[in-house]
């Protein structure tokens, strides 16, 4: 066997090892400062028009339809929060998304599977963000939407076309690096 | 033989416990046209559950995945072919939602890992295997008389 060749089969698990390590460190580099996040939940509805659905009145909400969403949100963009008075994460970003409302930034609120008492209580609680509120009785809409579990946000354009998409609880991070951004890139 | 009882008894229980059941105990959730409701059930099983991530909403008890059986039942009334509706979930939900990932770009090397070992494996024994020395030459004559006298052999 020849030196040259010899070298080289011993340096190839070596070479592989290192490369693997060095992928995996910039992975984990990559994690550490936001860029990638190996639990998003992506949407494949980003980018697509919001579906249609129509849905129930709750406590103070009149309920409303993908009619109304596009109508508002060719007027200005619009945040859609699904969220539930028993979720708690989403009493954890309640402050965010008054402080969001009381920028002027429209939100409109779906429930899922929630009952008039406890969504009231919840707003009464926590503050009411939403400039319109309705009830997805049947579960049957947020399938449609493409949603895992509440709370989850999207961000609605002009066109009533779905521009952003987050599945979890908004943090200040998350507002300040993704949403910002993506309503600047609408306005 | 009362042990040999609790020892069967016990070991029973174990492996009812152990069956993989169906999630879908609720015989309400279910299609009256068994055809329809098989049909439903294979789909149901290549779809993931989104909440447990493990498991096909077939399997799951979550709120989501009932709420997901009942979509992929009112898909297949609908007339919608399996096809049909499991290209509506992927719509929805992205190819996570398959437990069985398509074939594309970011799973080719998923789906050639097999080939992929099989290679691997097959260049260790091919090098692994020259390694091997020829055995060794029988003794001689004077190397056996040696061997006797060592031993003590007859």
């Amino acid at each position: 066997m020849s030196f040259s060749r010899r070298h080289a089969l011993m340096l190839a698990p070596l070479g592989l090892a290192g490369a693997a390590g060095f992928a995996f460190w910039k992975m984990l580099d990559r994690m550490s400062v936001g860029k990638f996040d190996p639990h998003a939940l992506n949407n494949p509805l980003v980018g697509k028009p919001v579906p249609d659905f129509a849905l129930s009145p709750i406590g103070p909400g009149k309920g409303f339809t993908a009619a109304d969403l596009r109508a508002a949100a060719a007027q200005k963009p619009v945040l859609v929060n699904f969220w539930a008075s028993y979720c708690i994460p989403c009493a954890g970003e309640a402050d965010i998304l008054g402080s969001l409302a009381g920028e002027g930034l429209p939100i409109w609120g779906v429930a899922w599977k929630d009952k008039a008492g406890p969504a009231q209580q919840f707003l009464d609680r926590y503050g009411n963000p939403y400039a319109r509120l309705g009830n997805d009785v049947s579960g049957n809409v947020i399938i449609d939407w493409g949603v895992y579990g509440v709370p989850e946000s999207f961000l609605v354009d002009r066109n009533g076309i779905i521009r952003w998409h987050l599945a979890g609880p908004l943090t200040d991070d998350s507002v300040s690096q993704d949403l910002r951004p993506a309503l600047k890139a609408i306005a | 033989m009362k042990r040999w009882a609790v020892g069967a008894a016990g070991a029973l229980l174990i492996s009812a416990a152990a069956l993989p059941a169906l999630a879908v105990s609720d015989p309400s959730e279910m299609l009256k046209d068994p055809k329809l409701e098989a049909r439903a059930e294979s789909v149901g099983s290549q779809l993931r559950c989104l909440v447990c991530q493990n498991e096909s909403i077939e399997d799951s008890n979550a709120d989501l995945a009932k709420d997901l059986r009942a979509k992929v039942r009112q898909r297949i009334v609908a007339g919608d072919t399996d096809k049909q509706v499991m290209d509506w979930m992927v719509a929805r939900y992205g190819n996570f939602v398959r437990l069985r990932p398509p074939l594309m770009a970011s799973t080719v090397l998923l789906w050639a890992t097999p080939v992929l070992g099989l290679l691997a494996g097959g260049l260790i024994a091919f090098f692994s295997r020259r390694r091997f020395a020829a055995p060794p030459a029988p003794l001689s004559v004077a190397e056996q008389a040696r061997l006797r006298e060592l031993t003590g052999a007859p």
